[in-house]
């Protein structure tokens, strides 16, 4: 099994645990991943401000990992969804696509479409199964409760996603079950976490992380689990910002995980190598609950 | 005469230039913070001694090896870059201190020295090879390879051309000077004591036969005796000062290449004028070295040295604000930020240099300048520095150890300042500065956010005036750009049962979701089947839009409604820029 990882913008400059994460864990399950140099933005940010060049980026990025014949594996649900959504644009019209096709040559690139484009959870769930991670699992978190954060742009537009059922989604929640902890049910589990209005309208975007936040905490979990760059700095960076700040009260705070995280944990591997003390809210204490 | 005359001036020049280019570190307009020359440079004096006396300086001595002597960035990014400015950089400066300054460093180092003896001869000469060897890298780089958006401008080919002259007229002013029947005579006269004609014979014709002279009547073959006569006077008067032209390799080589046509060379004076071209072109390089790019000889290493002390965190912003100025002047516009930018490829679609790093650095020399620049070219850089999903990657990659990623931050801070709007805000790009929210005045942060907002809206005067009726004209271009409106076409199958704004998380958000947001989802969909689009792109739902696609996914008539918003707002800054520029 091998994949082109895209890691994006945030990663490597503001999250990198996930990158470290996320490497372990595909060493542990046997998946090779290729780092191709020219990738760019996925586009995803550009959306808002002009839909052509969003594509274009995207376009772009599936053409470099087209020329090496690989599929992509991305860890960002809003550059998967993004990537997704310019494959769909370019497949169905021929002028956008001829037209970014253009653009493109200069480079010696071309777009075709023939790179699948992946999320690391859909890669887990379907590509490499919960019986084989099952086998690997070390240590048991059967303490540990957690709250699946699913992701909008990784679920919705479903007909042109196609990650899992939009309205009754599971391959999270089964995913962190493989690990061991406790899957609550949210009622807000499918809602956004904020993060696309952050720095834009601060005040809508963190009300929408409160809301989650205080529906994941009545929830009885422990952890917000995410699987998105984008979720993940909101849910950590951006609510340790909120405590600081007194918006969101320190003992009513909900510290997220990564998903590769908290599978990288029952794999065996310690904190420091799925990154924790990147984390900016303390999670160092999950390792206790670990049970060998 | 006018030699010396040329040098000093050159000199001159080139210290008032070093003096005024210092000057401006302190006094740049360009950062946020428009402090006094004085106020800025005492803390510069007070940060540099500190530094220097504190364990840091071990931090400044690693980073002068690796960074500033190995280059490491460079090696590990680009081995042919690393190559090409390795073979210019060494050899030309061991060029400028044994052969140009020879007379002040190498004759009293070295006792016998004469620049045409060994290893002097040769060294001089495998120097100047390494340089043209660098200097044909760089143009194989910039002009073979041609990487996407690598762009050459004035300054790069100034800076190629005057290494190139200098390179080649030494070169040829030596196979001018081996072949010179003139040049022989006077050398004659000066240090043979010889006066007589046949006393004189043996000699030009043994240099003649070894030392690639060409003289107008002494020509070979010569017989064994003249020429050991000749090699007798040669060891009495020459053999001191002259190692074999052959030495001299590329000299040599143009001297045979030219044999022909010597004595015609010689006779114009050839060696005369490239003598001056030489030298000259060396003057106005070094006359001109502060305001070209070669001055980052200078900046460069200070810059590589500052930034490895240097964070946002604890560096007083009297500091930062000098650096940053500084760190223009370091620039080499050798492009390795654009080329691992992680937008640059939008400069296809967007057309505005100021996206590409190394781009807008070259703007920002402007702006420092406080030269005067147009409201429309300030706009189009703040453009550019707004068009950056902050990935950090041209800071990591830069050989000058120019902090890019603080330097856009702070410039944009500071030209968001003049109230000029700028759309890109209103998009994911702006998550970076929420982040970064504590390090921008308060008045400051939420100020450039209303106005892009406020300078859309105003546009459409439907959304506010509400008193009056809105006419029902039937619109026909409801979306114009054929490439992306398959999707939004589907507002026309709305039947009206609002599901899209009942299930949208931000309208659940308020109270009063009307008046904060103008237009609900539905009532947006609405005024598409209308016709009345420019209601809907007055519309702030269409900035408070969180992209979840609940909308989309549980319309009941696959309706694509984010998609559409996301058509409205692109729709929306195209008019918002026709009107502002």
């Amino acid at each position: 099994m091998k994949f082109a990882l895209f890691l994006g913008c945030n990663i490597p400059a503001r999250v990198q645990q996930y990158e470290l994460s996320a490497r372990a864990v595909f060493n542990k399950l046997g998946i090779d991943v290729v780092d191709i140099e020219g990738f760019n933005c996925c586009g995803y940010p550009l959306r808002n401000i002009d839909s052509r060049a969003s594509i274009l980026a995207a376009a772009r990025n599936m053409a470099l990992a087209e020329k090496d014949h690989l599929d992509i594996v991305v860890l960002c649900m809003c550059g998967f969804g993004m990537f997704k959504e310019a494959a769909h644009k370019l497949r169905k019209s021929d002028v956008l696509r001829a037209e970014i096709n253009a653009m493109l040559a200069q480079e010696g690139l071309e777009y075709s479409g023939k790179s699948q484009v992946k999320h690391v959870l859909t890669v887990l769930y379907h590509d490499v199964g919960l019986e084989t991670i099952k086998q690997k699992v070390v240590r048991g978190c059967k303490d540990i409760k957690i709250a699946a954060h699913y992701g909008c742009h990784a679920l919705r537009p479903s007909d042109v996603v196609m990650f899992d059922d939009p309205l009754n989604p599971e391959i999270f929640d089964r995913l962190v079950e493989v690990t061991g902890a406790k899957s609550v049910h949210w009622q807000s589990r499918l809602d956004c976490c904020g993060a696309p209005l952050f720095g834009v309208n601060d005040e809508l975007s963190t009300d929408l992380t409160k809301r989650k936040i205080a529906d994941a905490r009545n929830s009885g979990a422990d952890y917000l689990c995410d699987a998105c760059t984008y979720c993940h700095m909101q849910f950590d960076s951006v609510q340790s910002l909120m405590m600081a700040s007194g918006q969101e009260e320190q003992n009513h705070a909900v510290p997220a995980i990564l998903y590769t995280q908290l599978l990288g944990l029952s794999l065996g591997l310690d904190g420091r190598a799925v990154g924790l003390n990147y984390n900016r809210i303390d999670i160092s204490k999950i390792e206790e609950s670990l049970t060998k | 005469m006018f030699y010396s005359i040329s040098l000093y001036a050159a000199l001159a020049v080139f210290i008032i230039g070093l003096i005024y280019k210092i000057h401006t570190w302190f006094s740049s307009k360009l950062a946020l913070l428009p402090q006094a020359t004085s106020a800025r440079f005492l803390p510069a004096l007070k940060g540099i001694v500190a530094t220097i006396f504190s364990a840091k300086i071990s931090t400044l001595l690693g980073a002068f090896f690796l960074d500033v002597v190995i280059q490491r960035k460079l090696l590990k990014d680009d081995f042919l870059r690393w190559l090409a400015h390795m073979l210019i950089y060494w050899p030309f400066t061991l060029l400028l201190f044994m052969h140009a300054l020879d007379s002040l460093i190498t004759a009293n180092i070295f006792s016998g020295y004469s620049s045409t003896i060994n290893p002097f001869l040769f060294l001089r000469d495998l120097f100047g090879f390494l340089v043209i060897v660098g200097v044909c890298l760089v143009l194989y780089r910039r002009f073979v390879i041609k990487a996407p958006r690598l762009r050459t401008n004035v300054m790069d080919h100034y800076a190629i051309i005057i290494l190139a002259v200098i390179m080649l007229s030494g070169v040829f002013l030596e196979g001018a000077k081996i072949g010179s029947y003139s040049k022989y005579n006077s050398m004659v006269e000066q240090y043979s004591g010889l006066e007589d004609p046949g006393e004189i014979k043996p000699l030009t014709a043994f240099w003649v036969e070894n030392y690639g002279v060409v003289s107008p009547d002494v020509k070979g073959p010569f017989d064994a005796g003249l020429l050991e006569k000749g090699r007798e006077l040669h060891e009495m008067s020459c053999v001191t000062c002259h190692s074999r032209p052959q030495w001299a390799f590329m000299g040599n080589t143009v001297a045979v290449s030219v044999r022909g046509i010597a004595v015609s060379l010689d006779n114009a004076n050839v060696h005369g004028v490239l003598w001056y071209i030489h030298f000259l072109a060396c003057f106005i390089g070094l006359a001109y070295l502060p305001f070209s790019k070669f001055f980052h000889l200078f900046a460069t290493p200070l810059s590589i040295l500052a930034n490895s002390v240097m964070n946002r965190k604890d560096s007083e912003a009297a500091n930062v604000a000098t650096r940053q100025a500084l760190e223009l002047d370091a620039c080499t516009h050798c492009g390795q930020c654009t080329s691992r930018c992680s937008v640059a490829v939008v400069f296809e679609e967007f057309g505005n240099a100021n996206i590409l790093p190394s781009e807008k650095i070259q703007s920002l020399k402007t702006l420092a300048a406080g030269r005067d620049t147009q409201k429309d070219d300030v706009v189009r850089i703040l453009d550019g520095i707004t068009l950056c999903t902050n990935c950090r990657r041209c800071t990591d990659v830069c050989p000058a150890g120019i902090n890019l990623e603080d330097l856009w931050f702070n410039v944009k801070e500071g030209l968001l300042k003049n109230d000029y709007p700028e759309y890109a805000l209103l998009s994911p790009l702006s998550y970076y500065r929420g982040l970064m929210r504590d390090q921008i005045p308060q008045q400051n942060y939420g100020q450039p956010l209303s106005l892009a907002r406020e300078m859309i809206t105003q546009k459409y005067g439907l959304i506010k005036d509400r008193a009056g009726t809105i006419a029902l004209t039937a619109e026909t271009d409801a979306f114009p750009d054929p490439g992306l409106s398959f999707d939004a076409s589907t507002f026309k199958d709305c039947f009206g049962c609002q599901t899209c704004t009942n299930v949208c998380p931000v309208v659940a958000n308020y109270e009063d979701p009307k008046e904060r947001l103008g237009l609900l989802p539905h009532q947006i969909m609405y005024s598409l089947g209308l016709g009345i689009k420019d209601l809907a792109l007055g519309s702030n739902m269409l900035w408070d839009c969180v992209t979840c696609y609940q909308c989309q996914e549980q319309c009941p008539q696959g309706v694509r409604v984010t998609d559409i918003l996301f058509e409205l707002k692109n729709l929306a800054i195209v008019n918002a820029k026709k009107v502002s520029v």
